[in-house]
């Protein structure tokens, strides 16, 4: 005993890690390893993608502002958000090329069975947008002084189409893993493949309209609360801020609008859920036994593993009867599959679950705070309205939150599959990966993305924090032309 | 149009040939364009703090879309061929994340540097920049080398040789492209460099022909073979002229010659590997090809987009054309 004694605190740690951690890790099979790892990234990813997409078009109306009327707030609002927009798609670049990677490494089986499918997509996505957001955004991060006005602000067009055209192509590929069609499976060598046989009809499948719409304009609200919540803290630092009132004003309306509008689309997606994965849907009401079921408003839990495992008995909730039966057929008798009596084993029901109660409770308070919002500004006071201010400042990430829930519900929701009633994600695993090589990378990426995301905020931060200086020192007066200060700008 | 969407017949019988030719295209494109941020993130290291600023500028408003071709190169090999990205990717797991790192090191280096004053921050950022240069070649000249040569371990004498190939080979672009972008004692010192690092290269590319020679008596055939006589005096020739520009201070031409050393590399790549496209597991380009009805649809895809593409990049770098200066940066 006494030679494996540990000598120094690194041989401490290390016998801790090999004797304590690695055992725990180990029941990581390639499987759960290699899902846990995709699912981290994409939750770090989605963060970014989300700001490009939502962000891209709020650059677009600041940088044709700024060229339309010369007026220096929109300049400042520009060069603001652009400074933010650019480390935000290095962020999506490093944490995204992986994802795409990882079809080959950890998804190998599934890439060949669905390669037809998907492959495709994903190369249109690198030809028509990735290219064409990193080649303009290029001339909008540092060509301002080598190209026209107009030019400049079609670049702005482009690098926002570009990132709306990558979503375009990426939920093309996710949404027919969840409602497939428009191919035909044969078996070659053992392995099934998927054959394209119709790319309109395996392309613009059902889902496909739902997931772009709702993705979207969450990623539109996501980032309007960020714009508000900012905008919000310039304008508490500084109530004169002429620049900072102005994207107030407008984030306001922008988000009442859209939120408004998620709901009612959310609504009708639900339906469209329940028609086309019913197991999905069950979990969202964890609803094991098939009957009429009961729209849980909201669901505290009563015990440490209602939070593990919940269930109508062990929660203590506020249910509409039968409401969950009327939004799925129309018909508040109808009876819904529970999730005892499907084939296949449930997804993590936990996770749905309560990733969907937190989606939608937000849903609502964002609703919520665009009515007051908006109120504030038709009946004036916006900017005085403190209450209101610190409002926007916390709920500022909010939209991140409900984005990356809504998305558990999504991914988490359609498990087992890979891809729906074709291949379980156990079979989709790439054969050759041992539970080790996979456990490792994970580790490598949760301390990596950790460490990213921290650097991130600190970055985000001290860009916060020289705006804020700015606002202390007064210099508001960039409207002035003559002013020399102006120069110095930048 | 029915020929295009037909689902029993490529569009050209030789559709899936010209694919392999696209895989390689890809690649060949990334190497070049990327070998150009590898060489300038090597260069970094022994530049001082005011040619910093300079290689910086010219690598700022470049390398993402450099980097794109990574991913266009992974994406038309996907889309052609889904079982070899799904072979080659899952075989050498650790690899290929190894890559990813090294790539976002050096991304993350050059961005983050500059966010902060304080002088430990930015000395660590620059170590990423050029650890992260340094390695990203390597490895991909590894990961190339060991799909290539049908390795199934990447520590491997041949794949190991290829990596530290592909990194002269970065050096050599690098200083050809900042013998453009820049003047003065800088652009006399990376020239000198460069020169350096193009007999270097010819060195080490004759290295990679006698291991492979001598470790995979397979590639006999294919080693003597007139297309690698072509190779050798397409390198040879690039070499030279590359050299011989240099010292007449004729950059372009130096520049010209580089990426004929590229070119001739990646041909090899893919004169090597024809007509197998993942030799370890057995498979032809033909075994491994998908049906005729997505590879038809994705070349229409890839003919209107390509030329879209290209056009991108020439007015990418014409914008950005000329003596890169520290003011260009953004913030």
């Amino acid at each position: 005993m006494h030679a494996s004694q540990p000598t120094s605190a690194t041989d401490a740690v290390l016998a801790v890690l090999t004797t304590e951690i690695w055992p725990i890790l180990a029941f990581l099979t390639p499987e759960l390893a290699s899902r846990i790892q995709f699912g981290w990234t994409i939750t770090i990813h989605i963060i970014f993608a989300a700001l490009s997409v939502g962000l891209a078009p709020f650059l677009v109306y600041f940088t044709v502002q700024e060229v339309r009327t010369g007026e220096q707030r929109y300049a400042r609002l520009r060069k603001f958000w652009t400074k933010i927009f650019a480390i935000g798609f290095i962020m999506g670049t490093v944490t995204g090329i992986p994802m795409g990677f990882m079809f080959g490494t950890n998804f190998g089986a599934f890439s060949k069975t669905a390669g037809e499918l998907i492959g495709g997509p994903l190369s249109f996505e690198a030809k028509m947008a990735f290219m064409m957001e990193a080649v303009f955004l290029g001339v909008l991060l540092f060509g301002r002084e080598r190209v026209s006005g107009w030019f400049y602000a079609l670049s702005s067009f482009m690098v926002a189409l570009g990132a709306w055209l990558s979503a375009f192509w990426i939920l093309v590929v996710n949404s027919w893993m969840q409602t497939p069609q428009g191919y035909e499976v044969v078996m070659e060598d053992g392995i099934p493949i998927a054959q394209l046989t119709d790319p309109m009809a395996a392309f613009f499948n059902p889902r496909f309209p739902w997931m772009y719409v709702h993705m979207q304009n969450a990623a539109v609200i996501s980032v309007t609360l960020l714009i508000a919540g900012m905008a919000a803290y310039f304008v508490w630092k500084n109530r004169d801020s002429d620049v900072w009132k102005t994207a107030l004003r407008a984030t306001v309306v922008v988000l009442l609008v859209t939120s408004a509008f998620q709901a009612v689309h959310g609504d009708m997606y639900g339906r469209h859920v329940a028609e086309t994965q019913p197991h999905k849907f069950a979990a969202m009401e964890a609803h094991y036994e098939t009957g009429q079921a009961d729209l849980h408003l909201i669901a505290i839990p009563t015990e440490l593993e209602s939070i593990t495992d919940p269930r109508a008995d062990n929660l203590y909730t506020i249910s509409i009867p039968q409401l969950a039966s009327f939004l799925a057929e129309g018909d508040p008798t109808a009876e819904i599959t529970g999730l005892n009596d499907f084939e296949y084993e449930s997804p993590p029901v936990a996770w749905v679950f309560w990733s969907f109660r937190i989606m939608v409770g937000l849903g609502f308070w964002f609703i919520a705070l665009g009515a007051w919002g908006t109120y504030r500004l038709w009946r004036g006071g916006l900017a005085d309205d403190d209450r209101l201010l610190k409002a926007l400042m916390v709920s500022s990430p909010l939209g991140f939150v409900a984005l990356i829930t809504g998305w558990y519900v999504a991914e988490i929701g359609r498990q087992p599959w890979i891809i729906q009633d074709v291949l379980t994600t156990a079979e989709g695993v790439s054969p050759p990966v041992s539970g080790t090589e996979a456990t490792l990378t994970l580790i490598a990426f949760v301390i990596g993305y950790v460490l990213l995301f921290g650097v991130f905020l600190h970055v985000l931060r001290r860009i916060i924090d020289e705006e804020a200086s700015r606002h202390e020192v007064g210099i508001e007066e960039d409207e002035q032309p003559d002013s020399p200060g102006v120069i110095a700008d930048d | 149009m029915t020929e295009i969407f037909s689902d029993s017949a490529y569009m050209i019988e030789s559709l899936p040939e010209v694919w392999f030719g696209l895989v390689v295209f890809a690649l060949g494109v990334y190497l070049l364009l990327d070998g150009f941020d590898f060489g300038l993130g090597i260069l970094f290291a022994e530049a001082d703090e005011s040619d910093r600023e300079v290689l910086l500028a010219a690598f700022g408003p470049l390398w993402k879309a450099n980097e794109v071709w990574l991913v266009l190169f992974g994406t038309v090999l996907f889309a052609g061929f889904p079982a070899v990205y799904a072979n080659i990717l899952s075989r050498h797991y650790l690899l290929v994340f190894a890559i990813l790192f090294a790539l976002s090191l050096r991304g993350l280096g050059s961005k983050l540097r500059e966010e902060r004053d304080d002088e430990e921050w930015i000395r660590f950022w620059n170590v990423c920049f050029v650890a992260g240069s340094v390695a990203s070649p390597f490895l991909l000249g590894v990961f190339v080398a060991s799909w290539v040569l049908g390795e199934p371990s990447a520590i491997a004498i041949g794949p190991l040789v290829v990596g530290a190939t592909v990194v002269a080979l970065s050096i050599v672009l690098g200083a050809a492209f900042l013998g453009v972008k820049t003047r003065g004692k800088l652009r006399d010192h990376v020239t000198q460099r460069g020169r350096q690092a193009t007999g270097v290269y010819v060195g080490m590319f004759v290295l990679t022909a006698i291991t492979l020679f001598v470790r995979y008596p397979g590639l006999h055939d294919v080693l003597l073979s007139a297309s690698t006589a072509g190779i050798v005096v397409a390198t040879i020739a690039s070499a030279i002229g590359s050299v011989l520009a240099a010292s007449r201070e004729r950059y372009h031409g130096t520049f010209l010659g580089a990426a004929g050393l590229a070119a001739a590399f990646v041909v090899f790549v893919g004169t090597l590997l024809y007509p197998a496209i993942d030799p370890a597991a057995g498979l032809s380009i033909r075994d491994a090809v998908v049906s005729p009805l997505p590879l038809n649809m994705t070349t229409i895809f890839a003919a209107i987009f390509l030329p879209i593409i290209v056009g991108y990049f020439l007015f990418l770098y014409s914008l950005f054309s000329g003596p890169a200066t520290p003011e260009q940066s953004y913030s």
